[in-house]
């Protein structure tokens, strides 16, 4: 009986062994990857974080540095962006040098319908190292999470304050804590045109809202093609576009204060400034005749396609563009940047308020915590990582340490120029918002104001203002 | 296997039987303790390799590997191949160490517990990864956010929902009657036809497609281009040809409920039609025969003697595309996103959960579906068991 009984015990402990077992055999790779991070943190964290630790951000690039020498040879970074196809020879511009130097095997993958798929392997456990995000809003909602390394415990700040303005370092912080790098800046309040058509024609760049409204008329009367190429649909994120108008415009008719009491919702979304803008904005998006393919264009075509019908065969389609400085990556093949389109300063509104600018800007989020991925960091922090990506252009670096003359050639040292004139910077309001409002009712309101061809412009502002989460 | 197994170490007395049990439990543990030990770590095949060679005198062979590592591929395989044994050796482990508990207790009890050792494993896994989520859900939809009333006020007054409840409404009707109708009527036909596997398999072969893959076509098929611009959608491009504008399929409210609800007929249809010509087969000659002989048309035979006979199956049929349609996600994610008034409450929980990140909301829509969906599965489980028993 006693026998029977030992027998039994290590049967039950059997059942219990093979109870966790199956779940391993049953899902793999989820398995096999947390144990990945486990073993691998596991086994170097007792070697560097000690070290990290008395030296917390002592000596600028100390883990580039140890990167450098060789010491983590071998291991790997995963790095998650929503840079694809153009854009990602780009990134990967910038990151191979790394590669080569360091031994460190940098996994990149570009992902489309971004800020969902990141957020779905976050909350799955499943998040890359190192992760790029435009809008400071969800990368606050990620730091809130706590699914966030605070770069601000380990990097030397001195450096970091050193190299870019205050406001970066803010807009990437979250309760006092650094968790965003900021990598990549972005000027929206530019408008292409075709430079040759444009000057065959003997028109003028516009210098303020008037002429340029002038101007799209006189194009309609003179050529009868369409003045505007105006377009935003970008799967799970469009509407974009549209917000970005807004914002723009919104810089040109208020004061900035007005609208940073709008971001921080301390006056209703739908405030009256609010509206006047989106009249002004109707004044072109919605005027018949106006915009290449009407209303429906503008709901259906790719952002990227926006903007091709300006170098049709037989001479351009549309004659204006509005979009950053990315926008020539996504051209028709054959096309040069500054020489088939090149663009000029979205032209300010009301005189008081003086030449404002939009913008935006990408920020790395580090989700692992190791020394391979810290140096890294480290990396994408010094003005030689962005180097190659400013080269091949389309690159403003909000690092203020970046030499001025490395912005050689056209696009850059024009950016520069309208960058050094403006009176405001304000960043992306819709990116700072709330996500249910900057990346929801928002872009929503923007389509449903489109697909009504630009009527019920109250309602439509009436219904994001509902949105705004409580509290 | 296991009863012959049984018998023969009953027959080798206590000691014996013990020991081999023994035996066979420490392999067992060790094939399980290595396979998870390899999974856990990818370094370990190249490392077990190199101990391997030199245990064998390989040592030229060892050092190789060691310092050039081991093509990706091949690591792969036998991961995967420690991944089967651990499972193999796992689930073996758990029966005859489970069988070996139950021998131990009295006999009278041994019947009683052995059917519930051998769903053990599933009862765990449908607690870990169905029941577990299911009342974690259900937590959520209660306590964050707005709470109880904050989330459910929301799914039933928000004006984007309920244009989303709308919709669901409206998927369900059509989707359903037009999968059922549309399947009955092939099933009808396609039983007439000569080459009968031939003509199904066309119409089966849109449910080989998944939704995704389906909805990236279809969205082809819809596309709309600005006049001046080549129709590279077919709808387009035919109607277009004819002299007409194009169509903006997708953004013309309300009717592009419609046209993705056709997206969703088109994959389901072949499933309804291969039940039902199923079942249609299974209708007694007889009882057409006699019909016939008392002088029913065709339609009378279809309609009052055909289609009885398989209501069954009809209703089988109807319930579990009505499930998949009240769960309808991933054509409205992939051609429209919910834009332009169709959404669906499915697409509107992903957007709450992983874009807006409001957890209660979102569980709060996941149980409202889930509410709905109990009733039809009640009748859908009562309807197979029916034909089950019938059969």
């Amino acid at each position: 009986m006693s026998k029977r009984w030992l027998i039994a015990t290590i049967a039950a402990l059997g059942l219990i062994v093979a109870a966790c077992a199956n779940p391993a055999t049953g899902d793999g790779t989820t398995t096999t990857a947390e144990a990945e991070e486990t073993t691998t943190t596991g086994g170097e964290e007792s070697t560097t974080t000690s070290q990290s630790d008395d030296a917390a951000g002592e000596t600028p690039y100390e883990h580039l540095n140890a990167a450098l020498s060789g010491e983590y040879e071998g291991t790997e970074v995963t790095v998650n962006a929503q840079w694809i196809d153009a854009e990602e020879e780009n990134i990967l511009s910038v990151l191979t040098p790394f590669e080569e130097a360091t031994g460190i095997d940098v996994t990149y993958e570009g992902l489309t319908d971004y800020e969902t798929v990141l957020t779905v392997r976050v909350e799955g456990g499943d998040a890359p190292d190192i992760a790029q995000i435009a809008q400071p809003g969800k990368m606050r909602q990620f730091a809130q999470a706590g699914q966030l390394v605070a770069i601000s415990d380990w990097i030397n700040m001195d450096q970091i304050r050193a190299d870019y303005i205050e406001s970066f370092v803010e807009l990437g912080s979250y309760e006092g804590d650094m968790y965003g790098l900021f990598f990549k800046g972005d000027l929206k309040s530019i408008v292409w045109y075709p430079v040759q058509a444009f000057e065959d024609a003997g028109y003028e760049v516009p210098a303020t809202w008037d002429e340029l409204v002038a101007l799209s008329g006189q194009i309609v009367a003179d050529t009868g093609t369409t003045p505007w190429c105006i377009s935003m649909e970008h799967g799970d994120a469009t509407g974009w576009v549209g917000t970005d108008w807004i914002e723009d415009i919104l810089l040109r008719t208020a004061p900035p204060e007005v609208y940073d009491q709008w971001v921080t919702h301390e006056i209703p979304f739908n405030d009256p400034e609010v509206l006047e803008a989106a009249e002004y904005m109707s004044q072109i998006w919605f005027a018949d005749g106006y915009v290449y393919g009407g209303n429906t264009a503008i709901n259906s075509t790719f952002v990227g396609d926006t903007q091709t019908p300006m170098f049709a065969e037989g001479g351009p389609e549309c004659w204006f563009h509005k979009q950053a400085a990315w926008i020539p990556d996504f051209w028709p093949e054959g096309t040069e940047a500054g020489v088939d389109s090149s663009f000029f300063y979205f032209p300010p509104i009301e005189d008081e308020f003086g030449s404002p600018v939009l913008g935006a800007g990408d920020q790395w989020m580090m989700f692992h915590d190791r020394p391979e991925v810290r140096a890294l960091v480290e990396f994408l922090a010094t003005p030689d990582a962005a180097r190659p990506w400013i080269e091949r252009g389309g690159f403003v670096s909000p690092n203020s340490s970046v030499p001025l003359d490395w912005y050689g050639s056209f696009p850059n040292n024009e950016l520069a120029a309208i960058m050094a004139d403006a009176d405001t910077f304000r960043f992306d309001a819709s990116d700072t918002m709330p996500a249910e409002v900057g990346q929801g009712s928002f872009w929503q309101a923007m389509i449903d104001w489109v697909a009504a061809n630009g009527t019920g412009t109250e309602d439509v502002l009436q219904t994001v203002e509902d949105s705004w989460p409580a509290g | 296997m296991t009863t012959r197994r049984e018998t023969a170490i009953t027959r080798r007395g206590p000691l014996a039987r013990g020991l081999l049990t023994g035996v066979g439990f420490v392999v067992a543990v060790g094939i399980v303790w290595l396979g998870v030990a390899i999974l856990l770590d990818p370094g370990a095949v190249t490392r077990i390799l190199v101990t391997t060679y030199e245990a064998i005198g390989l040592t030229g062979q060892a050092e190789a590997i060691a310092s050039r590592g081991l093509q990706e591929g091949f690591v792969r395989l036998i991961t995967s191949l420690f991944a089967l044994l651990v499972g193999v050796g796992g689930v073996w482990l758990l029966y005859v160490s489970g069988n070996v508990l139950i021998e131990a207790c009295p006999e009278r009890v041994r019947p009683r517990l052995r059917p519930w050792l051998f769903i053990l494993p599933a009862v765990i896994l449908l607690g870990v990864y169905l029941v577990f989520p299911m009342v974690e859900t259900i937590r959520l939809s209660l306590t964050e956010d707005g709470g109880f009333a904050g989330n459910f006020s929301f799914v039933f007054t928000d004006p984007a929902m309920r244009i989303a409840m709308r919709n669901n409404a409206l998927w369900l009707l059509a989707g359903t009657s037009g999968s059922v109708v549309i399947g009955l009527a092939f099933a009808g036909l396609v039983d007439r036809v000569k080459r009968e596997a031939f003509a199904k398999t066309f119409i089966f072969l849109p449910l080989a497609i998944s939704a995704v893959g389906a909805s990236v076509i279809w969205r082809f098929v819809y596309a709309w281009r600005p006049e001046g611009d080549e129709q590279v959608g077919m709808l387009n491009a035919v109607w277009t040809s004819l002299g007409n504008d194009a169509v903006p399929f997708l953004q013309t409210t309300p009717w592009n409920n419609l046209f993705l609800i056709v997206i969703m007929i088109w994959i389901q249809t072949g499933f309804a039609m291969v039940v039902l010509s199923a079942a249609l087969k299974g209708v007694p000659t007889e009882l057409v025969e006699a019909a016939r002989i008392d002088g029913a048309s065709e339609r009378q035979l279809f309609f009052r003697v055909v289609i009885p006979s398989i209501r069954g199956s009809i209703i089988t049929v109807a319930t579990t595309i009505f499930i998949a349609i009240l769960k309808v996600f991933d054509i409205v994610f992939v051609t429209t996103g919910g834009r332009f008034e169709t959404e669906v409450i499915a697409n509107r929980m992903f957007s709450e959960m992983f874009r807006f990140r409001n957890f209660g909301q979102a569980s709060a829509l996941a149980v409202v579906l889930l509410v709905v969906v109990i009733p039809i599965m009640v009748v859908n489980i009562r309807n197979l068991r029916r034909q089950g028993v019938g059969a």
